[in-house]
């Protein structure tokens, strides 16, 4: 599947050349972001979990599928326009109906379908099982930051927001002129933090209105219910910086919520764990208290009135 | 033109007969209760609120042209978003259908007019006030509804006053097509020429049929969510409210038991047009016209119990996704089996390709990409990754703009010289229809690229990654808007003015069916006495 998908891609950027003199990436030249997209990224984001890997095979697996049937069905349909025209004196045929054919066009597509399910239903049901966590937390949405909250694991007690980084939300309404960072709207001030290998479980839920946390190098997405929680879970394989935005339209500032998950060895982990809990917890308690109840009060207000 | 425009000269003299009494000037517009000049008001309604949609679609494009905010601001971006949904789905091509079926309907099964005339009447003159409604809400304090087409709660509770201004004009439109449905299941069922049995049905029919049933059953359930959503705004009622023990999820359920039967309500009688004309262009019978109606059939009653598959991210129990990833894959069989079909009756045919068929063969080709991504949407593990972002977009484009509007732009070639009484232009069709189809794929098959990447829809501003496909789409889409443009005033505007070789009573070789057995244009008042059909009721024999 990597060498099919590393010749794709070989194959779609040449394809991509071809526009180039459209292309506003390159007067912008920006480069790839490493857990985030890539310029003219053409597939699923490089995977760092299991899960994801397996998205990445299933979506081959149907992708191959689907164009072996297109080939074959409008093979057909353009052998068929090309030799049954009337400018080359093609008569009619009668024929206009077989139960036979029916039936096998009919089972055909039915067993593909199952053939197809299976593997999918394999996956489901990994996706789904989001026990034995060695680290657990919140992900509360709030228009338009999010609010972790380490539940339990290492680190149980640390609670944060996090914001856009607020130079990208000027950069934005500027319209993005000039010398624009890689990683333009996906920038926080503190991004998520979790150890590598270990199975994270997170609880979602808001504030205010629905959101979805979603990290494609993952292959998570989990909408943020209000007055409810749901959970997924993700083990990260390796180290490094991944990058994701809320995908359930919440108002105005929408596009404006990303997700950084930092991901450290475990060695960093426990550092980063030791240096949060060491920082005045008065302080960081109180920052956090205030940032909810303005939260709280900005959400609330629209609904009032 | 005696159906399209008032009739003039010696035009009005060729109709002496059937003139007499109805009416002149505008009142024979507004007191309309000819099948055929209220079809004709439906496609003019339709197209006029294509261009308004088609407008907002353009300022989306213009503003996701570049990174950046240039043009709209976040909150006037999602209002845009949000309304070209609304009015593209209530305003566009829902009424379009009907307009066809107002045409079509009685002339292919030889009645004489629709069962309820004045309720006809009243179901497009309804939909007016609504339109104009939901025109204006730009015009209101907090500007237009922002919460998407979807009308997800508990966004919808932040909106402002234009939100029940919105929810008013879903209430009415949702009336305007539940009498619809009523008028045609009832012309359908009870006026039907003699001869003319269920089985002999034209498949423009048999779909519109099936689909008005659907109408039947999903309306009142759109109308439910949306009642819910202003008693919980206004009355103080939380059934979507979790602070007073509603729940959010509730209102999906709910909006997608209407949204996905919305989905084939929209695609249905798309089917039943291009099952007319391949078989015209073919100059061949429709292949398993039985199975077609078997098909058709079940993927309706399928549609009512794959609503879920929207919604796969809400984090439903492992045995719900199952189910409705089983249920929703179960759909591509009956819809590949008339794929089959279209194939197989242009298979050894006799073909030529005017517009008609060539906007039903661009059809086949593109709505089935639409068809293939669909698929794939349906397996959850990969909607994990797809939900909510620009590969879904692609996606309802593909089948909505591909699959309706292509199907519409054939049914107008193919019936257009029965309904002016003059030929359109063949080559300004051809050129509308390769200006069409290759816009609309620079539109949006760079969206599949985008969406696998990973950008999310209802953004107003995305990372930079992204700005070469955005561009892309951009440019696409503007071309796209201007084919329209070409197509209303080169192309729809002569034929309305009688510009235009004379069309003959059947003006394509292979058509069959009752609307080819009576002059072009149709003359105002069709079939007023029962025809008599030969054996296949296709043909009138005295």
């Amino acid at each position: 599947m990597n060498m099919l998908s590393q010749h794709w891609n070989k194959i779609a950027y040449s394809c991509a050349a071809a526009f180039a003199g459209l292309s506003s990436a390159a007067a912008y030249a920006v480069n790839d972001l490493p857990g985030g997209p890539s310029v003219r990224q053409l597939n699923l984001h490089a995977p760092a979990t299991k899960l994801a890997e397996e998205q990445i095979y299933l979506h081959w697996f149907m992708m191959i599928i689907c164009l072996v049937i297109f080939v074959a069905v409008f093979g057909v349909m353009f052998y068929s326009i090309w030799k049954h025209r009337k400018s080359l004196g093609h008569k009619p045929a009668t024929f206009h109906e077989s139960v036979k054919v029916e039936i096998a066009w009919t089972l055909v597509p039915f067993i593909i379908v199952i053939f197809m399910a299976i593997p999918a239903t394999k996956t489901v049901i990994a996706q789904k099982d989001t026990s034995n966590a060695d680290l657990t937390i919140k992900a509360t949405g709030y228009q338009w930051r999010w609010g972790y909250d380490y539940l339990k694991g290492e680190g149980e007690g640390i609670s944060y927001i996090s914001s856009l980084d607020n130079e990208h939300r000027i950069l934005s309404n500027s319209g993005a002129k000039g010398a624009t960072p890689d990683d333009y709207l996906l920038k926080v001030d503190n991004p998520l933090v979790v150890p590598v290998g270990k199975k994270i479980r997170i609880i979602t839920t808001s504030s205010d209105v629905i959101h979805a946390f979603a990290v494609p190098s993952f292959g998570i997405k989990q909408d943020a219910i209000p007055g409810f929680v749901r959970d997924t879970h993700f083990r990260a394989e390796r180290t490094g910086d991944f990058y994701g935005q809320c995908q359930e339209l919440c108002g105005k500032e929408h596009a404006y919520m990303p997700i950084h998950v930092k991901v450290l060895s475990e060695a960093d982990f426990a550092a980063w764990v030791q240096k949060k809990k060491s920082q005045a917890p008065a302080a960081e308690d109180k920052k956090t208290a205030a940032a909810g109840t303005e939260q709280v009060a900005q959400a609330a207000a629209p609904v009032q009135k | 033109m005696s159906a399209v425009l008032p009739p003039h000269g010696n035009v009005a003299d060729l109709h002496d007969h059937d003139d007499h009494h109805h009416p002149h000037g505008w009142r024979r517009w507004v007191y309309a209760t000819n099948h055929k000049d209220i079809g004709t008001l439906y496609l003019l309604f339709a197209f006029t609120m294509l261009m308004f949609g088609g407008v907002l679609a353009l300022g989306i494009r213009a503003e996701l042209f570049q990174p950046g905010l240039q043009i709209v601001n976040p909150e006037l971006f999602n209002q845009l978003t949000t309304m070209h949904g609304l009015i593209m789905v209530f305003g566009a091509i829902m009424p379009a259908f009907v307009g066809f079926a107002n045409w079509m309907i009685p002339l292919q099964i030889g009645a004489s007019d629709m069962a309820f005339a004045r309720m006809n009447n009243f179901s497009f003159w309804l939909m007016i006030p609504a339109a104009a409604m939901l025109a204006s809400s730009f015009f209101m304090p907090g500007g237009a509804p922002a919460a998407g087409w979807t009308l997800y709660a508990p966004l919808t509770m932040q909106m402002g006053p234009s939100m029940d201004a919105g929810i008013f004009a879903l209430h009415i439109l949702g009336a305007s097509s539940i009498m619809g449905s009523i008028n045609i299941i009832v012309t359908i069922l009870n006026m039907r020429a003699p001869g003319m049995t269920l089985m002999k049905m034209p498949m423009f029919v048999w779909t519109w049929l099936i689909t008005a049933f659907l109408l039947i059953a999903v309306m009142p359930v759109l109308a439910g969510a949306i009642t819910m959503t202003l008693t919980d705004r206004h009355f103080g009622t939380t059934f979507f409210n979790p602070a007073g023990g509603g729940d959010p999820i509730m209102f999906q359920h709910i909006f997608w038991f209407f949204g996905h039967p919305e989905v084939y309500i929209m695609i249905l009688p798309a089917f039943g047009i291009v099952s007319q004309i391949i078989p015209a262009f073919a100059r061949k019978q429709l292949f398993g016209y039985s199975s077609m109606v078997y098909a058709t059939a079940s993927i309706a009653i399928l549609s009512f119990i794959v609503w879920a598959h929207h919604m796969y991210t809400t984090g439903m129990p492992v045995t719900g996704q199952l189910f409705f990833m089983y249920a929703t894959m179960l759909i591509s069989v009956p819809t590949g089996v008339k794929v089959f079909n279209w194939v197989a009756t242009m298979w050894r045919g006799s073909m030529t390709f005017e517009t008609p068929m060539l906007f039903a063969v661009g059809f086949i080709f593109v709505f089935t990409m639409g068809g293939f991504t669909g698929l794939i949407l349906s397996m959850a593990p990969i909607d994990l990754q797809l939900q909510d972002g620009y590969y879904v977009v692609a996606h309802f484009h593909y089948v909505l703009v591909a699959g309706s509007l292509f199907a519409m732009f054939a049914g107008f070639y193919y019936w257009i010289p029965k309904w002016s009484g003059v030929m359109y232009n063949e080559s300004r069709g051809k050129l509308h229809f390769w200006w069409t189809l290759i816009s609309f794929n620079v539109t949006f098959f760079p969206m599949h690229f985008l969406g696998l990447a990973g950008m999310p829809r209802r953004y107003a501003d995305y990372p930079m990654q992204f700005a070469d496909f955005n561009a892309l789409a951009s440019v696409g889409a503007f071309f796209f808007g201007f084919a329209q443009v070409y197509f209303f005033l080169f192309i729809v505007l002569p034929c309305m003015r009688g510009v235009g070789e004379k069309a003959p009573q059947r003006p394509w070789e292979g058509a069959e069916g009752l609307e080819w057995e009576v002059p072009s244009p149709a003359p105002h008042h069709t079939f007023e006495n029962p025809p008599k059909l030969n054996a296949e009721a296709t043909k009138v024999i005295g």
